[in-house]
């Protein structure tokens, strides 16, 4: 394909990412931050944020497996990822971890647990379309 | 996609001027390129994007991802870097705790970050003294302007240094005087000021410029900060607005800014006092400062002397330049500052009620001497002699507690801030003291005061408290032994300006009759009085307490206080991380000693105190020589100043885990 309709279709997918409130302002930080001495700044945090959160997921994971789960620690796990997620403008992802947060103020263990599969979900999702975009934008740049 | 803040320099080494603007040389135009900031955050993804923001904004950025490893670095280059940004939540150690150790340790600005907006969350970072708060994500505009921050911080600084300069009246004073440390949170602060001003004048001073005018800090000098406390307390500690207190006052040359920089520290430091030694509730004169800087100079005093003080009922400016001079290590023959043993009495039963309940906690073991602790604390210089005794008394109690503190050499500073206490027995403040004295008492108390607040960096703040808590054992002695002991008890408080010798033996005495506790300060007394009447006096404040650990050794005491002793020695040694073992062995010293060793300290504590021991290093001392436990004595305020100073750099941490305490109080503070 041309570089111009390579270019083209990474501005719709980054658009649309926009558009459908997967990413926030936040990400546009990030872009701004990337220059001719890092060209791949975006995807480089991308890459490590993903990588974290595999930790960070695990914490909330191995803290709902207790019955009842200790909120207050749920909460303060969560907390982190949020801020981790929220960081690289995560929005659908940091909508679903406020949720989580808000059962876990209830000390609603099954909100909780429903609440991370929705915040999983989303962080899989998000991978996927950010992942298509970066190939795009790595093969126009 | 370009960076908003321009090119992105990777290495950051362009601001070479701005670079070396930090060497000193001035405000650059560079500036705030390559400023120095430190960032501190768990999360690595935040840290990395943070770390190429502030890179965008041409500041030259250190990361890391621990608080302790942030502490270190900080600690390593005491001016490496120019503000710090914290992260609140992280695993290792609260942001809060940080910014407390930061802002004690190094006095840097402090932002907080946080993905938490709520406002109590916010508030928390206001009242720990943060700067400012920012909520994540953070945007790199937000960070652009953080340079505000420093160059605040500096003109504050700069200006009081400049008029408070003016207004002392020597720059060794000033030095002193700093170092005597005002018992305020500020004095940490202080210390660094003088301390960097008296150990790399240049240096220091260039380095505070960063980038900025190059001006002295305001030196809160002894006598200035007993006059900022006395205003304080005339006005009521929640009244007190900076204007106020500048105009009661009226120093010439002091801003409004120097007066709320100093009054927002001060603010902390009660908070850290009261969060500390929470039975101390009515601690306002933990701040130590001032009034003990007199009973520094007491420590010239023999136990003779005091009772001459006592005799006079107050001390006279004489005795006070005399305090001083034994603060400042000075030629401590003043021995016309007689403590007043007899006086020591009505501290006591006035002071008693203060000191007690900070004291309380630590050992009650002698609630007569409840009222000693009260009095110990605020050992005013000026206190008249009873008060001094009552200080003396309290200081002896407290000598445990305070043993901490005084691990600085702050001893003085124990007895001052006890002294305080004796004299604001009603409002706690110290300002009596201040008022009273008018001279710097503050050197010894400052000692003290020093002492209290490296305590209180670091965990509780024990000075005051020990000061309180102390009286319980000495209480007991004042009473019966004021008239009768030569030294005024006070000695052990810090009082040991006084004498500490007289105040040893007071307490001594009293303390054998006293319960149990009552000989171990007894001890401690006695300890402190041999080591040497003047040392007390000025910085004594807290060795006194250990002195009179150890002092339970020599006198009749036994081993049992010997061993003590050592144990209070290390503490000296290691005069930040021992204060509490000193407090603790000054308490434990107590307890042995209190068997039945009483009645021969008071002997011993008699021939002791006129001894007069050479100048008390404040610097660690060993174990060994005798002279080390008499630590405070030989501690001039020079020696106190940089006993804590190191001690601060030390590690702060120490004093926290030693007493158990988190070094959190702040929350919890009824300020």
């Amino acid at each position: 394909m041309d570089t111009t309709h390579l270019q083209r279709q990474a501005a719709f997918v980054r658009k649309n990412l926009f558009d459908q409130g997967y990413l926030d302002e936040q990400f546009i930080q990030l872009e701004e931050l990337q220059d001719d001495a890092n060209p791949n700044f975006v995807e480089e945090i991308v890459t490590l944020f993903y990588n974290d959160s595999a930790r960070l997921i695990r914490n909330i994971e191995l803290a709902l497996e207790n019955s009842p789960p200790d909120f207050a620690r749920l909460d303060d796990s969560m907390h982190q990822f949020k801020g981790s997620s929220s960081s690289i403008g995560a929005k659908k992802v940091k909508k679903e971890c406020t949720q989580f947060q808000e059962y876990c103020n209830a000390a609603n263990a099954q909100g909780c647990i429903r609440t991370f599969q929705q915040v999983k979900q989303e962080l899989v999702i998000l991978r996927r379309k950010l992942e298509t975009y970066f190939q795009l934008a790595r093969q126009t740049a | 996609m370009n960076l908003g803040c321009g090119q992105a320099v990777e290495s950051m080494s362009m601001p070479s001027s701005s670079v070396s603007c930090k060497s000193g040389d001035g405000v650059s135009d560079q500036f705030p390129v390559g400023l120095r900031v430190l960032l501190v955050d768990d999360d690595p993804t935040c840290l990395l994007i943070l770390e190429k923001m502030l890179r965008n904004c041409l500041y030259e950025v250190t990361k890391c991802n621990r608080a302790e490893i942030a502490l270190s670095l900080l600690r390593e280059n005491r001016n490496g870097f120019d503000i710090v940004i914290s992260d609140v939540h992280m695993p290792d150690m609260d942001g809060f705790k940080l910014l407390e150790y930061v802002g004690l340790e190094m006095d840097l600005p402090v932002i907080m970050m946080s993905a938490d907006d709520g406002k109590n969350v916010v508030m928390k970072g206001i009242t720990h003294g943060a700067c400012d708060y920012l909520i994540k994500p953070v945007r790199i505009e937000a960070l652009r302007n953080i340079w505000q921050h420093v160059v605040r911080k500096k003109r504050h600084e700069w200006k009081d240094a400049e008029q408070v300069g003016s207004v002392e009246d020597g720059e060794r004073q000033q030095k002193l005087a700093e170092d005597a440390d005002y018992s305020s949170s500020a004095n940490e602060s202080n210390w660094r000021n003088s301390k960097r001003r008296r150990d790399e004048e240049e240096d220091a001073e260039e380095r505070d410029d960063t980038c900025t005018m190059k001006k002295p800090r305001v030196v809160w000098s002894v006598e200035l900060h007993q006059q900022f406390v006395a205003a304080v307390n005339q006005l009521g500690i929640d009244k007190a607005v900076p204007k106020k207190i500048l105009e009661m006052m009226s120093v010439p040359g002091l801003t409004r800014e120097n007066v709320a920089s100093h009054l927002q520290k001060y603010r902390l430091y009660l908070r850290r006092l009261s969060g500390v030694s929470q039975h101390q509730g009515g601690l306002n004169n933990s701040f130590m400062g001032p009034p003990e800087a007199t009973f520094g100079s007491m420590s010239s005093f023999n136990g003779l002397d005091l009772q001459a003080l006592a005799a006079t009922g107050q001390l006279p400016a004489q005795s006070l330049a005399t305090l001083q001079a034994a603060a400042y290590g000075r030629s401590t023959s003043k021995s016309a500052i007689p403590m007043p043993l007899v006086d020591q009495r009505n501290l006591f039963s006035f002071e008693t009620p203060k000191l007690r309940c900070g004291e309380g906690q630590q050992q009650q073991p002698n609630n007569n001497n409840s009222k000693q602790l009260n009095l110990l604390h605020g050992i005013p210089t000026n206190m008249e002699p009873k008060q001094l005794v009552s200080l003396h008394q309290s200081a002896q109690s407290f000598g445990g507690m305070n043993m901490q503190v005084n691990t600085h050499g702050s001893q003085s500073n124990s007895l001052l801030s006890r002294t305080q206490m004796l004299n604001e027995t009603s409002d706690g403040h110290v300002s009596r003291l201040q008022s009273s004295t008018g001279q710097p008492i503050m050197s010894t108390g400052c000692a003290i005061g020093v002492l209290a607040q490296n305590n209180n960096a670091r965990g509780p703040l024990y000075i005051p408290v020990s000061i309180a808590s102390s009286t319980p054992d000495f209480s007991v002695n004042n009473d019966t032994d004021l008239s009768g002991s030569s030294f005024p008890l006070g000695s052990n408080a810090g009082m040991s300006t006084f004498s500490s010798k007289g105040v040893l033996q007071e307490e001594f005495n009293s303390e054998t009759k006293g319960s149990r506790g009552s000989l171990l300060s007894y001890d401690i007394l006695n300890e402190l009085h041999q080591q040497k009447s003047h040392v007390w006096g000025s910085q004594n404040v807290g060795l006194t307490y250990d002195a009179s650990q150890h002092a339970n050794i020599r006198g009749s005491l036994d081993v049992s206080p010997s061993v003590l002793v050592q144990q209070g020695f290390s503490s000296f040694q290691n005069v930040g991380q021992n204060r509490n073992a000193v407090s603790k062995a000054v308490f434990s010293a107590r307890q042995e000693s209190g068997h039945g060793n009483a009645p021969n300290f008071s002997r011993q504590l008699n021939t002791f105190l006129v001894d007069s021991s050479p100048s008390v290093k404040a610097e660690r001392l060993p174990d060994s020589s005798y002279q080390n436990i008499l630590f405070p004595e030989q501690f001039s305020q020079e020696d106190l100043m940089s006993v804590l100073l190191k001690q601060q750099q030390e590690g702060t941490g120490l004093v926290e885990s030693e007493f158990g305490f988190d070094g959190h109080p702040l929350d919890n503070l009824p300020v």
